[in-house]
């Protein structure tokens, strides 16, 4: 076994680990781990199983199969970024429905007349 | 809660961010010529805007945080929608709007001749001079809404507007966050919104700076013009 097959078999099975207790301990919700335990999952998998790596590389013309999971990586890192993006927008959303019905609440409150 | 709308009752909605020191002569102003209730939107000020508009007379909403000017006139809309308001009239809080013309700004409003009526500075002798880069923006959103909305508008960042009750509920549920006065006429448009202007005069500004500096000015462009083109292709459910 090559170095760089063993560190990309030890760094992916980290990560996967690490997510997985994260998710356990209730510190990351279910929704935001699925593209992180899928990227992890697949970059283990073609580390371990050299064949199948050697094989989608050739068959997107990769000469030098390595950088397939490199790709691999960079299309999951893309991926859980958009997501972020659409996660914060729908709490940007949610945020600001909430402050003004605060403000609404406490102008309701604060019994100020309006005749 | 829920009041049967009246199309003749009218809140005059005044968004305010660190507005301490003109907002209370804005208010009074509002107030000496006109019996309509005032709102002022507090957008999280820091300093004393909601004591002082308080002070002035004016029923007040405070934001919990900021939430840009957008999101602080959508308040006040959902205020008015609750409340039963017919109309609202929306000015700035710096002065730089004279409340006399909330006169001419609801008159189409209260006859029922148009959904929206926006004040504008190019309209007759109202004698606005503006910098450069500024009147370059202007007219390249003047030609943006013309071009997509048909919406024949000399003023299209005008912040002095009047709309009935209709636009009161759209808003309520759909007003862009920061920068909303452009996007608006896309909105209107897809309503099919009958908008027009009249002249208002532009005071110099009474105290505090224009929310638009010119490091922002490139992104605001650039803001505006996207999510006025997205808002073409929006669906509005």
């Amino acid at each position: 076994m090559s170095r760089v097959t063993a560190l990309s078999i030890c760094a992916s099975a980290a990560l996967l680990l690490y997510i997985l207790e994260m998710v356990r301990r209730r510190r990351l919700r279910e929704e935001y781990s699925i593209l992180w335990l899928s990227g992890s999952l697949i970059i283990l998998v073609l580390s371990v199983k050299q064949e199948w790596l050697i094989l989608l590389a050739k068959a997107v013309g990769i000469a030098y199969p390595p950088s397939f999971l490199f790709l691999v990586g960079i299309l999951f890192i893309l991926l859980i970024l958009i997501h972020f993006s659409i996660a914060i927008s729908k709490l940007h959303q949610m945020n600001k429905r909430m402050a003004q019905e605060i403000a609404l609440m406490k102008n309701r409150q604060g019994q100020q007349a309006d005749p | 809660m829920a009041a049967i709308p009246d199309p003749v009752r009218v809140l005059v909605v005044i968004p305010a961010y660190r507005e301490g020191k003109s907002i209370g002569a804005v208010v009074t102003a509002v107030r000496e010529h006109f019996p309509y209730n005032v709102l002022v939107v507090n957008d999280g000020s820091p300093d004393d805007t909601s004591a002082a508009a308080r002070g002035a007379g004016a029923i007040v909403l405070d934001l919990p945080c900021n939430l840009g000017i957008g999101g602080a006139v959508q308040a006040g809309f959902l205020y008015a929608r609750d409340r039963g308001y017919g109309a609202v009239a929306r000015i700035d809080g710096d002065g730089q709007h004279d409340p006399q013309d909330i006169g001419r700004v609801l008159e189409p409003i209260l006859n029922g001749t148009a959904d929206a009526v926006i004040g504008s500075r190019f309209l007759g002798e109202t004698g606005y001079r503006g910098s450069i880069p500024r009147i370059f923006g202007i007219g390249f959103f003047r030609a943006l809404v013309n071009l997509f909305t048909g919406y024949r508008v000399t003023d299209p960042t005008s912040g002095f507007f009047a709309i009935n009750r209709r636009l009161i509920e759209f808003y309520s549920a759909h007003y862009p966050s920061d920068y909303p006065e452009v996007d608006a006429y896309i909105l209107m448009h897809r309503l099919k919104a009958h908008a027009v202007e009249v002249p208002v005069r532009m005071h110099a500004r009474a105290e505090g700076k224009s929310s638009i500096t010119t490091f922002r000015a490139m992104y605001y462009m650039v803001k505006v013009t996207l999510s006025f083109l997205i808002n073409c292709i929006r669906r509005f459910g």
